[in-house]
């Protein structure tokens, strides 16, 4: 059920808030090519949430233009363009006096789906953000943990198949175990569904972990460098991104790569050698060896079968 | 000799004897004093909900919604009515104008705080997802805050219900023309025609009290 993906386009997108001495989104011009995450990422106030929502119109554009899949979304109706758009924020915003299978519901209602057509579109939603489609539906939000009110908020934005996602800090309110699993899940679900998302985060290593390209807002929403994580990592463009990026980027780059993206050396299946599964990241799998004290690691399949052997010269280089 | 004076344990007997007595007329005054009160309490509701209820939606007039509390608060009813003769004469208008002032207030106020107090992440997300301004108010705010507005008519039903009483003044009927008439029916059947009043008033606290907790949504009601 991969759906088509919009491309998105900010064009010198500006937003000065009236009484404000500098626009909290400033001359604003990047392309997120259709089926990618783009992750906005920066300090607090760097416009980021501003910038989200300008494109449904939740925040109305001083000047300069949005474009989705060419159209501008001044040229939309506003209601028609919000329902093309799934929208997730960090507070949720789940109706309490509705259940998980209404919440789920609304835009598809709206749409005036038949009854049966939204049943089974609640229930293929409940499955594919993890949640159980037999007990969960009938609750209500009052009655889920923040993570299961999350995964909600997905399933509902989710629910009319939208091809653009906007993400405001959607797992910001998460503790890190939980929020680790939505992120692998988010990705899983990505790799499914495949739509052109925008996900705001003010947390680096969010950003790196989820993002196919990642855009750096400094204060006053001005853009500070906009790429792919490793040229991020690799080539911060001047000081703000280096300082912002952290002194550890040379680590935080070994976690866009795995054990199987090495070339493996042949083993000798040395015992006491510790074995790594071959889809840790290179930043983990050193983590092993430090806190092993050894010099080589054994890649091991799923299956625990050994398929080579990786230094850690290998690692770093 | 003053009322006080005159009341006995023996009153309440004589007051219990008025009402098989005179049950037809005690019937047709209560009859009239619901018709006044409903009336005024309608007109209230179509004057007072949407406008409440919009002003809450748009976060806007609050300093109306609060000064037209408490300058209900603050106008003595016999006044309005007094004022009222002069504009709308002698009768049921008059009466239902001045109950009408009376209901607006709390109408008002609680539909207004009811809607501005609705969770604003769900009144975003609704939004965001393109709910328009109309269907977010009746579909979100209004079942999330409708336990509040209910309260609100409450207190103005009984507010009504209370001062419909002092409609006989001016020519309004109800059961204030027997309680303003000791003259005529006896203070057994002034506390009689009071009794009525308050169990009129009590039934309908009651029962909109029921209506309060039957609104109250699921899912949010605390156990
Ligand atoms: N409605 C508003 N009216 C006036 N100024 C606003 C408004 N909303 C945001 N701002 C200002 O615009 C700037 C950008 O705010 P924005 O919320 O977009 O930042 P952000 O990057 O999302 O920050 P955070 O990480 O804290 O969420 C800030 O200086 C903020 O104070
Ligand atoms: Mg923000």
């Amino acid at each position: 059920m991969r759906s088509q993906a919009a491309e998105l386009v900010f064009d010198e997108a500006t937003k000065q808030y009236p009484g404000r001495p500098e626009p909290a989104v400033d001359r604003l011009s990047l392309t997120v090519p259709a089926g990618e995450i783009c992750v906005l990422v920066g300090p607090s106030g760097g416009g980021k949430t501003t910038a989200l929502k300008l494109v449904n119109r939740l925040i109305p554009l001083s000047s300069g233009d949005i474009r989705i899949d060419g159209t501008s979304i001044l040229d939309l109706d506003l209601v028609t363009l919000r329902r093309g758009i799934g929208y997730v924020i960090q507070q949720v915003g789940l109706f309490p006096h509705m259940t998980v299978e209404e919440n789920i519901a609304t835009v598809p209602r709206l749409l005036g789906w038949s009854r049966q057509r939204i049943r089974e579109r609640v229930l293929e939603l409940l499955e594919l953000v993890g949640l159980d489609p037999d007990h969960d539906r009938r609750r209500y939000p009052a009655q889920l943990s923040g993570g299961q009110q999350q995964r909600v908020g997905l399933a509902r934005a989710l629910a009319a198949n939208p091809p653009l996602m906007l993400m405001d800090e959607p797992f910001g309110a998460i503790d890190p175990i939980v929020r680790a699993r939505l992120q692998e899940e988010f990705l899983r679900l990505q790799r499914e569904l495949g739509k052109t998302v925008v996900f705001v985060t003010h947390d680096i290593d969010e950003a790196i972990k989820l993002g196919d390209r990642i855009a750096i807002l400094r204060e006053g929403g001005r853009l500070a460098q906009y790429d792919t994580p490793a040229r991020i990592l690799a080539e911060p463009a001047d000081e703000f991104v280096a300082q912002f990026v952290g002194a550890d980027r040379a680590l935080k780059a070994l976690t866009l790569r795995t054990l199987g993206d090495l070339d493996l050396r042949p083993g000798t299946w040395l015992p006491g050698l510790p074995r790594v599964p071959v889809a840790t990241t290179l930043r983990d799998a050193l983590a092993v060896l430090v806190a092993e004290g050894h010099e080589r690691l054994i890649v091991v399949d799923e299956a625990g079968e050994p398929l080579g052997t990786a230094t850690r010269d290998d690692l770093l280089a | 000799m003053t009322l006080a004076d005159a009341f006995t344990p023996g009153t309440f007997v004589d007051a219990f004897r008025f009402m098989p007595d005179h049950a037809g007329l005690l019937l047709s005054k209560t009859a009239e004093h619901i018709e006044l009160s409903f009336a005024a309490l309608g007109i209230a509701l179509v004057l007072a909900l949407p406008l409440g209820l919009w002003l809450g939606h748009r976060h806007r007039g609050l300093f109306v919604a609060v000064s037209v509390s408490s300058l209900g608060r603050a106008l003595p009813s016999v006044a309005v009515i007094a004022f009222g003769i002069t504009l709308l004469g002698v009768g049921f208008w008059n009466n239902t104008a001045a109950l009408v002032v009376l209901a607006v207030p709390p109408i008002l106020t609680n539909a207004y705080f009811a809607v501005d107090g609705v969770d604003a992440n769900a009144v975003e997300a609704a939004r965001g997802m393109g709910l328009t301004e109309l269907q977010i108010l009746l579909r979100i705010e209004l079942p999330l805050g409708l336990a509040l507005v209910v309260a609100g008519v409450r207190i103005a039903a009984v507010f009504v219900i209370a001062t419909a009483t002092i409609a006989a003044i001016a020519g309004g009927g109800g059961l204030g023309e027997i309680i303003v008439n000791q003259a005529s029916y006896g203070l057994a059947g002034v506390v009689a025609a009071s009794l009525c009043v308050s169990a009129l008033a009590f039934l309908t606290a009651l029962a909109l009290g029921l209506v309060r907790r039957a609104v109250s949504p699921r899912g949010v009601r605390r156990a």
